[in-house]
């Protein structure tokens, strides 16, 4: 019966492999035939829409590709700004305010981190209109700190870390800096910010991607052509320019995903890991 | 003595939270209030600021209440969301069934989280397109793939049948989600107590029963949190319905976030009516919201009590010596 069952059992592994890898497929093919057609002229994309070798009409491409309306280095370069102020931003006042109620007992804390809890999951798109109204007023449209200054209030970040410092933090480190006579900034500049490190680089890598992949925001704030944001950018693909470029549309995207791909199968591992954390953390 | 010593490091609590305060406060909180206010005033057209409540206050809820383009918009807001998960989560579980079973020693794991993830952190602009170039008609990769294999005897176009957009919707977001789904619940399952489970396997229960009438009441709670938090997203879907086929054909993949959108950033600029339609919905998700921060906060408290109890059992047991002996 034993060795019935062990057949079995190696059939549904294999049938399990065929799947997953079938499912793999799935999750690169995309990516693959945009890579391809990245290099191929849009008179051989009309004629085959799927081919497995790439061609050479890479630069003939690029040139039609950067020769439109827009320069995808400065969408690059806005994304960038954009992306780390706000990563920054994000991180050291999520730690500050995480240690603010994990390090200290104060009356208010309780209700403070009851609040965070209750706000965590608004997203910001359906208070839009009143925060473009409001930029708009006081001339912050087509600023680029009105997308990097709110994400010093960022609830989830705040909650993440101070799951990770209730979990990590020895407070008698805190009280022996206090006998050592480190002020209380001091303290948390010099020693709790590098011991929250691994934490730090799992939100880095959201936060950042979140704010690099951000449309919406963006799109109704940013009216000028020099301050698009790459998610613009590629927005304009979309448009009339560009109806039968296919082989320029195909190579926008393909360089609009290039960084996300190095970052991501570089630092895989650690953003696994942080999803799966956040998982714990539901 | 000690007590008093405590309370006056109390301040830097409060010192360390201004920041936070501060900028939700201005960014956050005054942005939902002016919202709001404008729902009930005659604000619009571009570039406008000035504006005064309506003799009517209410006449906006009242106009996006009955306008038809929004109701269509939360119908296939739902439906386009309720179409991606169900496949999603179910797709997610019966993979983290196969990947935590102790009898498949699946191979490979590692390798299949990081590629079922990956759209995930890919640009949602970019996806989008990229999905109508591949849907492009008559001669897109799957028109081609289809025609040439003789699943279809000629390019069909995908783009103006109102049902096919839904779906192709549909399956970007179930596409891009399965897998954070799946990693969220694998982590889920690997926090319940394993020896649950070795009672299960000397009571002789197999893969299936283990699994339905073990792993899945020990994840409610994930479950739950999954449903709830993805339901949230699914009602601001924004980028994939604005990029894949424009609310087109026939308005069957305008979704509520573009509908806002569209009321107050193109057109007449309605921006009264936009407002009144974002307070709709920011009820709506404030009352889901509810749901989530219950959940978080029982997870919570009863992980704090948990470790209390834990570390009474320990010292109880007199274990605590030995445990700090090893670390």
């Amino acid at each position: 019966m034993k060795k019935g069952n062990s057949v079995g059992r190696r059939a549904f592994r294999i049938f399990i492999y065929v799947f997953c890898i079938f499912l793999a497929l799935l999750s690169l093919f995309p990516f693959v035939i945009m890579f391809i057609n990245a290099t191929r002229s849009t008179y051989e994309i009309q004629q085959n829409g799927i081919s497995l070798l790439p061609s050479s009409y890479l630069a003939s491409n690029y040139a039609v590709f950067t020769g439109k309306t827009f320069d995808p280095l400065k969408g690059f370069y806005n994304s960038v700004i954009i992306s780390t102020g706000s990563t920054a931003l994000a991180i050291y006042f999520s730690t500050l305010t995480a240690y603010a109620l994990v390090a200290y007992s104060w009356k208010m804390r309780q209700a403070f981190f009851s609040m965070i809890l209750a706000v965590m999951m608004i997203p910001a798109q359906v208070t839009s209109i009143g925060f473009y109204q409001f930029m708009y007023r006081i001339g912050m449209t087509n600023n680029f700190l009105a997308l990097i200054l709110p994400s010093i209030a960022a609830p989830a970040t705040v909650f993440f870390m101070r799951q990770y410092m209730l979990a990590s933090l020895p407070l008698e480190l805190v009280d022996s800096a206090r006998i050592d006579g480190s002020g209380e900034f001091n303290t948390f500049n010099r020693i709790i910010l590098p011991i929250m490190k691994p934490a730090i680089a799992t939100q880095a890598i959201f936060t950042f991607v979140a704010s690099w992949n951000n449309l919406f925001l963006p799109l109704i704030l940013l009216t000028n052509n020099d301050k698009y944001t790459l998610p613009i950018m590629v927005s304009l693909l979309r448009g009339d320019i560009y109806r039968t470029e296919y082989g320029a549309v195909y190579l926008g995207l393909a360089l609009t995903v290039l960084p996300l791909f190095v970052i991501y199968f570089l630092l895989s591992k650690y953003i696994i890991a942080g999803v799966a954390l956040g998982g714990v953390k539901g | 003595m000690k007590k008093r010593k405590r309370l006056s490091y109390a301040k830097y609590g409060y010192i360390f939270s201004i920041p936070f305060v501060t900028a939700f406060v201005i960014f956050s909180l005054y942005p939902t209030i002016y919202t709001a206010i404008i729902g009930f005033t005659d604000l619009k057209g571009l570039l406008k600021t000035s504006f005064s409540i309506l003799a009517d206050p209410l006449a906006n809820f009242r106009l996006i209440l009955n306008n038809a383009s929004f109701k269509l918009s939360l119908v296939n807001t739902l439906k386009i969301w309720l179409i991606n998960f169900i496949p999603q989560i179910l797709l997610a579980l019966i993979l983290t069934a196969w990947f935590t079973s102790n009898h498949n020693k699946i191979k490979g794991q590692g390798f299949f989280k990081v590629v079922f993830y990956m759209p995930n952190i890919i640009t949602a602009a970019t996806i989008a397109i990229l999905f109508n170039v591949l849907f492009g008609y008559p001669m897109g990769p799957v028109n081609d793939t289809l025609v040439k294999s003789g699943v279809l005897s000629q390019s069909y176009y995908f783009l103006t049948d109102k049902t096919a957009s839904q779906l192709i919707i549909a399956f970007i977001q179930f596409w891009m989600w399965y897998g954070y789904t799946m990693i969220i619940l694998i982590s889920g399952v690997l926090g319940i107590n394993p020896e649950i489970f070795e009672a299960a396997d000397i009571d002789g229960a197999n893969d299936v029963q283990t699994f339905l009438y073990i792993t899945l009441p020990n994840l409610r709670t994930i479950l739950l949190f999954v449903l709830i938090t993805s339901m949230i997203g699914g009602l601001n879907m924004f980028d994939i319905p604005k990029l894949f086929n424009l609310g087109m054909p026939g308005n069957a993949t305008l979704t509520t976030s573009l509908f806002i959108y569209n009321q107050a950033f193109s057109g007449s600029y309605f921006y009264n009516r936009a407002a009144a339609a974002s307070m709709i919905m920011f009820v709506i998700i404030a009352f889901l919201s509810v749901g989530v921060f219950l959940l978080m906060r029982d997870k919570n408290e009863t992980r704090e009590k948990e470790a209390a109890r834990k570390l009474a059992r320990q010292i109880k047991r007199g274990e605590l010596n030995k445990e700090e002996a090893t670390k």
